[in-house]
């Protein structure tokens, strides 16, 4: 299975997504910013980090780099996008996704192990996955999603909705909501849910030593998935 | 009534985020750029009729927590 | 142009010999430009004029040491043609005056001195040191170096492994900022600061020059004043994003064979590069200065020379590589040129508009800087305190246990690291919060340990026992998670060298450190002095923080201090004597500031800690954890939090007071948890080995048992251990 991981400018889990997708059997490329053509892909990786230094909005200016016409074009064909972290704040400032990442509630960085609740088992990335909750980490300081009213109805009609934060049982509350987003939101898809973007980093959950291991049966999932 | 003030970097302190947005722009197709420097605007709302107090009031704000006059400069420009 | 007199050379922050010595070295007056250049590379920050002669008495060598102090940073052997380059340094006085930007462009300056010798960063750690909690500024200067260390680190995507926070009313007009990383790199693939050859072009990379922080180098080697707010506008801004493209850039270019040297733009910025490099390779170096890209329009060759904006690097290429590393600048969309070239004058001379504006001999500036050696005055060991028991028999062991815990010095600094990315790069196998920060070494087996201490309050009581003690720790917390200690590398935080306290504090700190090195064949490698850490005549409490670096040879065999399982016993390594005076117990519990720190028997450390790494390298250590600051019941209560575990403490043999047992700070302790069928084995290698040992007590389900009246839980002990600082900012 191939895929694709972009560098922009600032971009800081490049690295790590390409680990992560090489051990679980990607035969991943990294691909420029500055590229105007998408290699064959079979999944497309926006990776986390502060492109442009997250200077203006965080993603906006690199959703107007040149490779990621190429990317829009991808996903509107049906290819399968997923951008982590930073990518997801790309995603949403080119409008794949709807909805937007304001600042943490509490204005600071976070970065920790949370829990998440997979809402949507009906798509490529989470179909077949035997656990409802998984343990993923985050690293943000803007990760607070956030759409209007009419935005949230459409988003729930679709059942767009991709994961939520909450406790190792599965309960989305209040108190397990690290950042402020509306309705615990820690992942959104696109309606036809190839696109997926999340605030936590699977790709650094793959082995013992590190922070745990849930990232792990993410990633041999999707692989099982795609084939 | 109304007080606004807009906060900009000082003139010779580095604007990381102005020089990125415009390479940026740049990148689009915008020509013709020489500079671009970014900053803060405020709307504040004073419980004050009096013009010259209202502005007094905000420019108070500004040296105490709104501007870091370490790096920064502010300008009350507008009242209504 | 202004005409230069010794007032003005006083004003530049130079002594009225000093002065007269550079008109005589040049036989002539210098005009402005030689003057700051003068100023920048004679004051304490770039000179090391008050303490040279002391460093000078540092261990720096070793088997494992590649390169010692004198480059731009230290580098060590860590085995299968690798290498940890690192390096602490203040970042004080810029932190104090705005803390956000000054925290953030300390963290990307000792980033640069570790990426211009050829290392990626893979590890960022910071000792920190703010004034009482009840100070009016203390609030606002942590929040603001908490916030500038992340945005840079964060930012450039380096995880934030390890760090000390401390409150102490000495830092209340000068808060310390010290950061420190390692970079890994192939030995074969260093790069150093020595420029070689004629006529190779100097190249300057990065971000465009503009007036930050001009007369920064100057500002750190003065105390503060009333007139604080005039030295303001010095702040240098730190552009994280840039530093990142540079960091690609540079390693981009380094796996070619393009550089001849390298070295970035740090204090002193232009001046103290060029002058480095031309100094180390004994060449001259000729820079046109209106090939500087400048930010600013109508800049003067004084401000283009003293300039400190921030991530910029000065490069001596090969002859006819400028195309090759200008497409890599060009890709990374960062300023490139070509500024000068080396020549064989052995002076540095600057052009501006077709005119030459300064000529001066480079040994001038750097062999014959001054050095001084200050009068400085022996500290007496203090008395003991002869504490009764019945003020003890008073206490409640609970009681004191809770304040304790919940000291600001002592309770979780969760709310300050959970800002920090600790995780990016996908390598941190363990986190903020233990003994050390424990990073893998990308792809392999092993891994590379680091820590950063200071015990600020033994090195005022007495210096020279303070610094033994601060190099002790630092290798007990590299034992402790089951490292073997390599080198250190220090960041000396002091007063005034003027001043005869202060400077003896320093002497008999560095005196400390160097004994200790030497015994424990820790080396130094590497590091940064801070002096006229003074506001009017107060100076800090001296505080040198040292950052240890060990390695792991097998990732599996890596220690962390949570207690693992039920019915393991827990063991204590080391005697504990009852040594109560400046401990944190006297202190907050007796309010007593006199007596002497517990004394650092430097056999016994060395003899424990090798003894746990064998008890390690066997498997018998199930958890470790070294016992510091606080005494022997707060690094069970850590364990116990962290492990979610509870503890029966055995009835004491001691005969020392329970209070003084609990809570002495005798040095050279640690507690591990063994598995009891491995006891026998356990006690057999610590006796052969003739270290002290007793057993502490047995795990259990939840609470800890003290003795048979006092019973805490767990959910009690992490109460009081990590609520203070989250309350404290909210």
């Amino acid at each position: 299975m191939k895929s694709s991981v972009i560098t922009f400018p600032g971009s800081n889990c490049d690295r790590d997504i390409d680990v992560a997708l090489k051990k679980f059997g990607f035969n991943n490329k990294m691909v420029w910013h500055g590229d105007i053509e998408l290699p064959k892909s079979d999944l497309v990786v926006l990776p986390g980090g502060f492109s442009y230094g997250d200077y203006l909005r965080c993603g906006s200016m690199a959703s107007k780099s040149k490779i990621m016409q190429s990317v829009i074009n991808f996903a509107k064909s049906g290819g399968l996008v997923m951008g982590i972290c930073n990518g997801f704040q790309i995603l949403v400032e080119t409008g794949l996704v709807p909805g937007v990442l304001l600042r943490n509630k509490y204005l600071e960085f976070i970065c920790k192990n949370v829990f998440v609740k997979l809402d949507n088992k009906e798509n490529a990335y989470f179909k077949n996955l035997n656990k409802d909750v998984l343990e993923l980490h985050i690293a943000h300081n803007e990760g607070n999603y956030f759409c209007t009213k009419d935005q949230l109805k459409e988003i729930n009609d679709n059942n767009q909705i991709a994961i939520y934060y909450c406790n190792i049982e599965g309960k989305i509350e209040d108190q397990y909501n690290p950042n402020g987003s509306i309705k615990n939101i820690a992942g959104i898809f696109n309606k036809e849910k190839n696109v997926l973007g999340m605030m936590p980093h699977p790709e650094r959950m793959i082995d013992q030593s590190l922070s745990g291991e849930d990232g792990s049966i993410f990633f041999k999932n999707l692989l099982n998935n795609i084939k | 009534m109304k007080v606004s003030a807009i906060i900009t970097l000082k003139k010779d302190v580095l604007d990381p985020q102005g020089k990125v947005i415009h390479q940026a722009l740049d990148g689009m197709g915008f020509e013709n750029i020489n500079e671009v420097r970014q900053g803060k605007y405020f709307e504040i709302d004073v419980d004050e009729n009096d013009p010259s107090k209202a502005k007094a009031v905000v420019e108070e704000m500004c040296k105490k927590l709104l501007a870091n006059l370490v790096i920064e400069n502010f300008k009350i420009i507008e009242t209504q | 142009m202004i005409e230069v007199s010794e007032q003005i050379a006083i004003d530049h922050g130079l002594k009225s010999d000093e002065y007269k010595k550079i008109c005589k070295l040049l036989k002539r007056t210098p005009n402005i430009t030689e003057l700051g250049i003068f100023s920048a590379m004679w004051n304490e920050h770039c000179s090391y004029k008050s303490s040279r002669l002391h460093l000078k008495k540092l261990p720096t060598k070793g088997k494992k040491v590649i390169q010692g102090p004198g480059e731009n940073a230290g580098v060590i052997d860590i085995e299968d043609g690798d290498a940890i380059v690192f390096k602490i340094e203040s970042h004080n006085h810029p932190s104090f005056i705005e803390p956000y930007q000054g925290a953030a462009t300390g963290v990307g300056g000792i980033m640069r001195d570790v990426f211009t010798m050829g290392a990626r960063p893979i590890a960022n750690l910071n000792s920190i040191h703010f004034g009482s909690p009840q100070h009016k500024k203390t609030k606002n200067l942590l929040r603001g170096v908490v916030h500038g260390i992340g945005g840079y680190g964060n930012c450039m995507g380096v995880p934030t492994i390890a760090g000390q926070t401390s409150f102490d009313s000495s830092y209340n007009g000068n808060i310390l900022v010290n950061a420190m990383t390692l970079g890994l790199v192939k030995k074969n693939k260093i790069f150093y600061s020595k420029a070689t050859g004629l006529n190779k072009p100097v190249i300057y990379v990065g971000s465009k020059t503009g007036r930050d922080g001009i007369h920064g180098a100057s500002m750190a080697s003065a105390s503060f004043d009333e007139k604080i707010e005039e030295k303001k506008p010095t702040v240098q801004v730190g552009d994280p994003f840039t530093e990142k493209l540079l960091l690609e850039a540079c390693l981009e270019l380094m796996a070619g064979d393009s550089i001849i040297a390298i070295q970035d733009m740090g204090a002193a910025g232009l001046t103290s590069s060029s002058i480095e490099m031309a100094s180390k390779g004994n060449l001259g170096i000729e820079i046109d200065l209106n090939r500087v890209p400048c930010r600013e329009t109508k800049m003067t060759p004084y401000e283009i020379m003293l300039s400190e904006s921030q991530e910029r690097m000065l490069i001596v290429l090969e002859n006819g590589k400028e195309e090759t590393a200008k497409k890599i600048f060009d890709k990374w969309n960062l300023d490139f040129a070509v500024i000068g070239k080396t020549t064989n004058s052995k002076n540095i001379e600057l052009f501006f508009n077709q005119e030459q504006v300064a000529k001066i001999p480079v040994n001038i500036l750097v062999e014959n800087s001054p050095m001084y050696d200050r009068k400085w005055k022996k500290s007496k060991l203090p008395k003991k305190n002869k504490i009764k028991n019945e003020v003890l028999n008073k206490l409640k062991i609970k009681d004191v246990l809770k304040k304790i815990l919940s000291n600001q010095n002592i309770c979780s600094k969760e709310w300050i690291w959970q800002q920090y990315d600790h995780t990016v790069m996908g390598d941190t196998i363990q986190k903020p919060g233990g003994d050390s920060g424990v990073v893998r070494v990308h792809g392999t087996n092993k891994a590379v340990a680091a820590s950063v201490d200071s015990s600020a309050v033994y090195c005022w009581a007495h210096p020279l026992t303070g610094g033994k003690q601060v190099v002790a720790e630092s290798w007990r917390n590299l034992i402790s998670v089951g490292a073997t200690p390599i080198a250190i590398t220090n960041c000396l935080n002091f007063g005034s060298p003027e001043k005869e306290d202060n400077m003896g504090e320093f002497v008999e700190c560095v005196q400390g450190i160097g004994e200790a090195s030497k015994y424990l064949n820790f080396p130094v490698v590497s590091g940064n002095v801070s002096f006229y850490n003074q506001t009017k005549e107060v100076g800090i409490k001296p505080t040198p923080s040292i950052g240890g670096v060990g390695l792991i040879k097998d990732c599996k065999n890596m220690i962390s201090m949570d207690l693992k399982e039920v019915d393991n016993l827990v063991l204590i390594i080391g005697k504990t004597e009852g040594h109560i005076d400046q401990s944190l117990f006297a202190r907050t519990i007796l309010d007593e500031k006199n007596g002497p720190p517990p004394e650092v028997n430097l056999f016994n450390e060395k003899n424990n800690g090798e003894s746990i790494l064998n008890l390690i390298d066997k498997g018998y250590v199930k958890s470790a954890h070294d016992i510091s600051l606080g005494g022997l019941l707060v690094a069970i209560s850590q364990m116990c939090i962290k492990g979610n575990k509870g503890i029966k403490i055995n009835k004491l043999k001691n005969l020392i007071n329970e209070i003084e047992y609990f809570f002495a700070e005798d040095q050279g302790r640690y507690l591990i948890e063994v598995n009891k069928k491995d006891l026998k084995e356990v006690t057999k290698i610590l006796n052969k080995n003739s270290v002290h040992h007793e057993e502490l007590g047995i795990i259990t389900q939840n609470d800890m048992i003290i003795n048979e009246k006092t019973k805490v839980t767990i959910d009690e002990l992490r109460s009081y251990y990590t609520n203070w600082l989250s309350k404290y900012m909210s």
